[in-house]
């Protein structure tokens, strides 16, 4: 092929802008098959909230209910239990709840509107197992009442917030909820109820 | 005019022949180790036929797969065999390739000029680990579902972007059909075709530049006056019959775990997952399977934030890292020998230790965390790692032997 008479500088242009609207075709083209990937309107709509009475709930139980597919846990906690958030905040890694693992209205002292009543997503922040509840130290790993992971050995307090040394990195999550009577709690919607939790 | 005159003038077929095995002239040196690439071509095949047969009587849903896979094993006529084959090949497939990458290790096989043979492999290797992981959730066991949920939590850990990832991956908020239904198209349709097309590229590479040998002399440096190397052999019939000897000893092990152990103990196949996938228990203890078990190790080795970088993203960084650098092998060996045979003493015992090392993490990754493992984990990481890092230091250092001019006996 010659390339005698050619104006190379005419070519190089048609070639650079064929490749460059071609890749943006190619990159548009893109978008479906990637967003297709995201949760579906039907996976979306499974998110509603979930309504809780927890009015028969003996002191120290649990209760498990299942919101957005995940394990959310309702904890009674006992005195002994509440007055066991005091004295282990030395070991933990964010006792003052600063990092955004709670709604505003729970972040205080024990992570919950009514300090009774603990509301946590039962899922380990590290790898997302669920954690074994442990209300004493029977077994040996905790000296405070709390949660144990057994996948990787991190451990949380009864408030869900975890300890210093083990690979968990973050509190555990608790989810929005709200006192719809005084025993019955909606999970998945904030207090004032107007904006349902993302 | 004969048929094969026929067919050469339209498609190369007797060219390829010679190309790739009959003229195709290999060292005449190979040993025990020089196995297991045709041994990894066998098992890729084993699990393409198994794998279609399958996906015949597997259904790709949350709801049945664990069913289906129950089927398979009792109603299906053999369906148990083919299962267990498959089963069984994805560990026996990590056995042989693992031999194969520690062949490059001892005898250089990744050095100058085979760098792109090496990295092919090393691609070869991370799909095979994605095609395992994603065969692996398909049964929906409950060790199928919660290893899936704390390999996809990994991408939590990257800033940011991590949660947002998470659900793109699962394709919903929890793991679900969603999921399953992506990995089962991953697993069966995408990762295949992508393995093939990397098995092509590794072997013309290797076929372009020729095949290393234990002594990592190169034999195109003698040739005799036709031009053919003069300690090499045509592939076809002295290697073809070497492997096909490798084959039945292969198969018979093979044969022998289908038949008789079949879950080995728990490590091919793990108790928890013949119960189906329970969102809301995870099993007592979290462990791989054991081909993942020295990564899964570096995974959880940093219980400490460094640096202003949390635990968890460190182990996330330092398990895909420990993949990563396998990429860089290549440049970081700084050796004027190929072959272990004639490296020094320095070099033997570091590769001792690596190997050492690489095995005690694959030990820990199969045992509850704590105790003595946590420290220990962490001692085999930095090993692990200090043989690469190290690598372009002491390799200048080993004292190397002088190298023979031809292949030794």
């Amino acid at each position: 092929m010659s390339n005698e008479g050619v104006d190379v500088g005419k070519r190089r242009f048609l070639t650079t802008a064929t490749s460059a609207v071609g890749g943006v075709g190619a990159a548009f083209v893109a978008v479906p098959f990637i967003s297709s990937w995201q949760p579906s309107a039907r996976a979306r709509a499974a998110g509603a909230p979930v309504e809780v009475n927890v009015g028969e709930l003996e002191p120290g139980a649990r209760l498990t209910v299942v919101w957005r597919g995940k394990p959310v846990w309702i904890v009674r906690r006992t005195d002994e239990m509440l007055a066991s958030l005091e004295p282990v905040s030395g070991e933990l890694r964010d006792p003052d709840s600063e990092k955004p693992q709670q709604p505003s209205y729970c972040q205080n002292a024990q992570r919950s509107i009514k300090p009774e009543y603990l509301v946590m997503v039962g899922l380990c922040t590290h790898l997302g197992c669920l954690p074994d509840y442990r209300p004493d130290n029977a077994q040996g790993q905790l000296d405070y009442p709390g949660f144990f992971c057994a996948c990787h050995g991190s451990a949380y307090d009864i408030a869900g917030r975890v300890y210093r040394g083990v690979p968990a990195p973050l509190n555990m999550q608790v989810p929005p909820h709200r006192y719809a009577e005084d025993s019955v709690i909606v999970v998945g919607e904030d207090p004032d109820s107007e904006t349902e939790a993302a | 005019m004969s048929l094969m005159t026929w067919i050469d003038e339209r498609f190369p077929a007797s060219q390829l022949w010679r190309e790739h095995i009959s003229e195709y002239y290999a060292p005449k040196n190979f040993n025990f180790w020089y196995y297991f690439g045709s041994l990894a071509m066998l098992v890729l095949v084993n699990q393409l036929l198994t794998g279609i047969w399958l996906t015949m009587f597997y259904t790709p849903s949350a709801a049945e797969a664990f069913a289906s896979v129950e089927y398979i094993m009792r109603d299906v006529e053999w369906g148990w065999l083919i299962r267990y084959m498959h089963s069984t090949g994805a560990s026996f497939f990590f056995i042989v390739v693992y031999l194969h990458m520690m062949r490059a290790l001892l005898y250089g096989s990744y050095q100058k000029p085979r760098e792109l043979i090496w990295i092919f492999g090393c691609l070869i290797f991370l799909v095979l680990m994605a095609e395992a992981f994603m065969g692996y959730v398909l049964p929906w066991g409950n060790m199928s579902y919660w290893g899936a949920q704390v390999i996809i939590s990994l991408f939590g850990a990257i800033p940011v972007i991590g949660d947002t990832l998470v659900t793109w991956v699962k394709g919903d908020f929890v793991l679900g059909d969603a999921t399953l239904n992506r990995f089962f198209a991953l697993h069966v349709v995408a990762l295949p075709i992508v393995l093939l097309g990397l098995v092509v590229a590794h072997i013309m590479a290797l076929h372009h530049v020729g095949s290393n040998n234990p002594d990592g002399v190169d034999i195109k440096k003698n040739k005799d006056e036709r031009g053919i190397p003069k300690d090499g052999i045509p592939f076809h019939p002295y290697y073809t019959v070497k492997d096909l000897f490798g084959v039945g000893v292969f198969l018979m092990l093979f044969a022998g775990v289908i038949f008789f152990v079949p879950t080995f103990g728990g490590l091919f196949l793990e108790p928890p997952n013949f119960t189906p996938a329970d969102p809301l228990a995870t099993p007592d203890h979290i462990a791989p399977v054991w081909y993942f078990t020295p990564f899964y190790s570096i995974l959880r080795a940093i219980t400490f934030d460094m640096l202003w970088v949390p635990a968890k993203l460190w182990g996330v960084i330092l398990m895909f890292g420990a993949v990563a650098i396998l990429f860089f092998l290549p440049w970081l060996d700084r050796s004027p020998v190929k072959s272990i045979r004639y490296k020094g003493l320095l070099f033997k015992v570091i590769l001792a230790v690596f190997v050492a090392s690489f095995l005690l993490l694959g030990y820990l990754g199969t045992q509850p965390p704590g105790g003595w493992r946590g420290p220990a984990a962490l001692i085999g990481t930095i090993l692990y790692f200090a043989f690469f890092l190290l690598m372009p230091i002491y390799s200048r250092l080993d004292k190397t032997k002088p190298v023979p001019k031809r292949v030794t006996q």
